[in-house]
């Protein structure tokens, strides 16, 4: 490690005659933080991943009660997927005004990313309220019960994480401006809200889509 | 940390030094502590069922005790103590030896020790609470299912706790080694300890996720009734043996990668030669941590997964053993024309070659498909796996504490006591398991409380448990040792003549590890300045300010709020009150969290002219 680096691991303002590059590298702990969070979304992978199998193997053992044709529609789903897939693209675009060391922009972006990921949420929710009231459909029905509010719900539980994360960071931050400190830390949020909308193209593939056709 | 300074400090300023700590070398050894209370807890445990087992027909223990010391010493000893110790040595040398100066996130490894503390310290106080868990190690549904009281449930967020804070390490030790390796040390001149933990955290990185998401599975049907192991409801208990192995057989690899990594440490320091085939060892670390992900499959080979499955896992098995047998023959070929010297870790190494090889012998008998329809249960498994894990893990922590003890409490063992202790052990642990495995192959079935007289088992027995105890000896005589060593005079630096890194910082190890920078020129960084320079590491920069991380109790608080909440968890079954300890633990918790997020920490300077005053 360098001098520079060294003493780089305190919080700078951003000199916007020089600025970094990327304000969410230019510090050894942002460098840190950018390969932590993919190393973590690696375990993270294998978390879904085992979910996911759970889900397969115990998707056709309804015990009688509803299947997968009884209950999925894709109205629901096809909103809760544009929803969720334009979150991630409102978070790149929070990404691009930070590495352009626009503050105001990126926080905007950020709350429409937070605002669209509250709405699927509030779908989430009424899914679920939908399948409980109107099916009796719940997770002690069956063993698929069992793995589809489980699997869906981890996911469910990982937006809400992230949402919170989002609010903390946002109210923390909103007086400061943007420094190399506070940068990386939305970074990571960036590339954490990301991995949760690519586990939902898969939920949304491998629950709803199969669950369709049987 | 060292002795001298802990002496002029008050107790209660050393503790709570310790429970605020971010610096590596000081959670290693909290991990060490830890590790090693939980490795006498369940070192008694066996000497227990060994002392059921003395006599045919014995009742020295009830058959619902028996079950609950089998589990509890099961897993003790993997999740609690042979990892952890593990991880002591790793969080405290790794940085040395790669010449850094603290891991990548301080503040987490914090989190990562105590949630391991506190999730052992779960699991263990279920003994006061109603009986410990009873369903074995492998905690197979629907015996753990049906378990009745809290005993699994203590296992599953005891094991939740330890093994989201073994995750964490497992992240923080990669991003470590990527990112912080100081110039010139590439990945190639990296001493192998340290290439086994990367190798090591990326077993953990990718297999503990896969049980943590079974531990969720098991507490849901525990505790809230769901149906994922209930075949009524359409259930399948065969997904909990996957999950559960593919960790589990990772994680054999997990306890045994960092052993081999100390072994070919203390082999060419005492042979005076460099390590044979470094890349091929560099190498094989990899394959075998390949080659063990695809390999689960060889626990349920009777659970009847049909021919082509057993067969490709049957292959997979018998393939590690090739990577394994390149380390055995560079480790002797290491030793080959060296000059070598007997001492207390090396004794340790040259022990574990034999053993470790009965051990993998005997894993290719039970890779055999056929052969394990014979072999499956018995205890002849029972033999194999102590064979590799004492033979292996145990030998290698043991060596590891011998050969790393002056560099991490600056006091030499004594090295008469340590040649006892290891003759001891050695003849013990060959006595206790070598006989086991006739005992398995005559048919006697591991987990049973009792065996009947006259079938031949009775005098296998006796020998098993005699071995036990000299083992027990052996482990009272290092005890010993531990506490004399705190009497004598402080250990001179570099005691063994080593070739790496950590061996060229003053002893005691200053908190900010290295004053200069050291400069890497090739691989046994030391040996070559020794050789070639004046024995000194060349400075790869000039002195400067060092930045450090602050202390913090958050890790403390959060891990017990997490733990108040597990214990919400488990007595919500017994009525509402329950619920209330999981929203105050939560609630803590996640109030920790949020104030880390609140508050900045951006650590503090060592100004350059404090540190001109230290010695090198």
């Amino acid at each position: 490690m360098s001098h520079q680096e060294t003493i780089g691991r305190s919080a700078h303002k951003i000199n916007p005659n020089k600025a970094p590059i990327d304000p969410s590298r230019a510090t050894p702990e942002g460098k840190y933080k950018h390969l932590g969070i993919w190393i973590f979304l690696g375990s993270e992978t294998v978390l879904f991943a085992s979910l996911f199998g759970t889900y397969i193997a115990l998707k056709n053992s309804t015990a009688g009660g509803p299947t997968t044709q009884d209950l999925y529609g894709l109205e629901l789903v096809f909103l809760m997927t544009l929803l969720l897939l334009t979150s991630s693209l409102t978070s790149v675009y929070a990404i691009y005004h930070m590495k352009n060391n626009n503050f105001k922009k990126m926080q905007l972006w950020m709350g429409i990313t937070g605002l669209l990921g509250l709405a699927f949420l509030a779908c989430e929710i009424y899914e679920f309220a939908h399948y409980i009231t109107d099916y009796g459909f719940t997770f002690r029905s069956s063993a698929f019960g069992s793995a589809f509010y489980t699997l869906v719900g981890f996911h469910g539980g990982h937006v809400i994480f992230g949402l919170s994360w989002l609010i903390v960071l946002m109210m923390r931050n909103a007086k400061r401006g943007l420094d190399t400190y506070n940068a990386p830390k939305y970074n990571t949020f960036a590339l954490y809200w990301h991995f949760i909308d690519v586990v939902w193209v898969f939920i949304f593939t491998v629950v709803y889509l199969m669950g369709m056709v049987g | 940390m060292s002795a001298t300074t802990t002496q002029k400090r008050g107790l209660g300023t050393v503790i709570w030094d310790y429970m605020t700590t971010v610096d590596h070398k000081k959670v290693g050894i909290l991990y060490l502590l830890f590790g090693g209370i939980f490795f006498l807890m369940a070192g008694v445990q066996a000497l227990l069922i060994r002392t059921q087992l003395i006599t045919p027909e014995n009742d020295f223990v009830s058959a619902g005790l028996y079950n609950e010391l089998i589990t509890m010493h099961g897993t003790n000893m993997l999740f609690l103590a042979a990892m952890p110790l593990f991880f002591g040595l790793m969080n405290y040398v790794m940085p040395l030896q790669i010449g850094a100066r603290d891991l990548a996130f301080p503040f987490l490894n914090g989190v990562g020790v105590w949630l391991f503390i506190f999730g052992g310290l779960l699991m263990n106080s279920s003994w006061f609470f109603g009986g410990a868990p009873d369903a074995g190690w492998t905690n197979y549904a629907p015996l753990s299912t049906q378990s009745p009281g809290h005993g699994v449930n203590f296992y599953v967020l005891g094991l939740q706790l330890a093994g989201a804070g073994t995750i964490i390490s497992g992240i923080n030790f990669i991003a470590t080694i990527v990112l912080m390796r100081g110039p010139g040390m590439t990945y190639m001149r990296m001493p192998l300890f340290s290439w086994t933990t990367l190798v090591t955290s990326i077993l953990i990185l990718f297999a503990f996720p896969a049980f943590t998401i079974a531990l969720f599975l098991m507490q849901f049907d525990r505790m809230f009734d769901t149906a994922f192991f209930d075949i009524a409801l359409g259930g399948n208990s065969i997904i909990w043996q996957h999950l559960f192995w593919i960790m589990g057989h990772p994680e054999v690899y997990i306890l045994v990668l960092p052993a081999f990594g100390i072994f070919s440490e203390v082999i060419p320091t005492f042979s005076k030669k460099r390590l044979f085939g470094y890349t091929a060892m560099v190498f094989a670390t990899f394959l075998i941590a390949f080659l063990g992900f695809m390999v689960w499959a060889h626990h349920m080979f009777t659970v009847g997964l049909g021919p082509v499955a057993n067969a490709l896992f049957a292959i997979g098995t018998m393939a590690i053993a090739v990577p394994t047998g390149i380390k055995i023959f560079n480790w002797l070929l290491t030793m080959w024309g060296g000059s070598i010297k007997i001492t207390t870790p090396m004794l340790y190494a040259l022990g574990f070659i034999p053993s470790f090889t009965i051990g993998g012998m005997t894993g290719v008998m039970l890779g055999s498909t056929v052969a394990d329809y014979q072999f499956h249960d018995t205890y002849f498994v029972v033999a194999h796996f102590h064979y590799v894990i004492i033979g292996g893990s145990v030998f290698g922590i043991l060596a590891a504490v011998h050969y790393w003890w002056p560099l991490m409490f600056n006091r030499m063992l004594s090295e008469k006591l340590g040649k006892l202790e290891f003759w001891l052990f050695f003849t013990g642990f060959h006595l206790t398991f070598f006989i086991q495995h006739f005992l398995g192959l005559m048919g006697m079935p591991r987990r049973y409380w009792v065996f009947l007289e006259n079938q031949e088992l009775d005098l296998g027995n006796l020998i098993s448990t005699i071995g036990a105890y000299l083992m027990g000896i052996a482990v009272i005589v290092l005890l010993i040792n531990v506490v004399l060593s705190y009497f004598k005079e402080p250990a001179p630096r570099d005691p063994w003549d080593g070739r790496t890194l950590e061996w060229a910082v003053p002893n005691p190890t200053p908190y900010y590890n290295f004053k200069h920078t050291p400069l890497t020129r090739g691989l046994d960084p030391l040996w070559i300045e020794k050789m070639e320079g004046d024995g000194k590491i060349k400075p790869a920069e000039p002195l400067h300010d060092l930045h450090m991380p602050y202390g913090s109790i958050l890790p403390f608080l959060m891990s017990l709020g997490f733990t108040i909440a597990s214990f919400g968890f488990i007595y919500q079954l017994d009525g509402p009150h329950g619920r209330i300890l999981i929203y105050i633990g939560m609630a803590f918790a996640i109030g920790c969290m949020i104030v880390r997020s609140l508050k900045d920490d951006y650590g503090y300077n060592i100004p350059k002219e404090v540190l001109e005053k230290e010695d090198d």
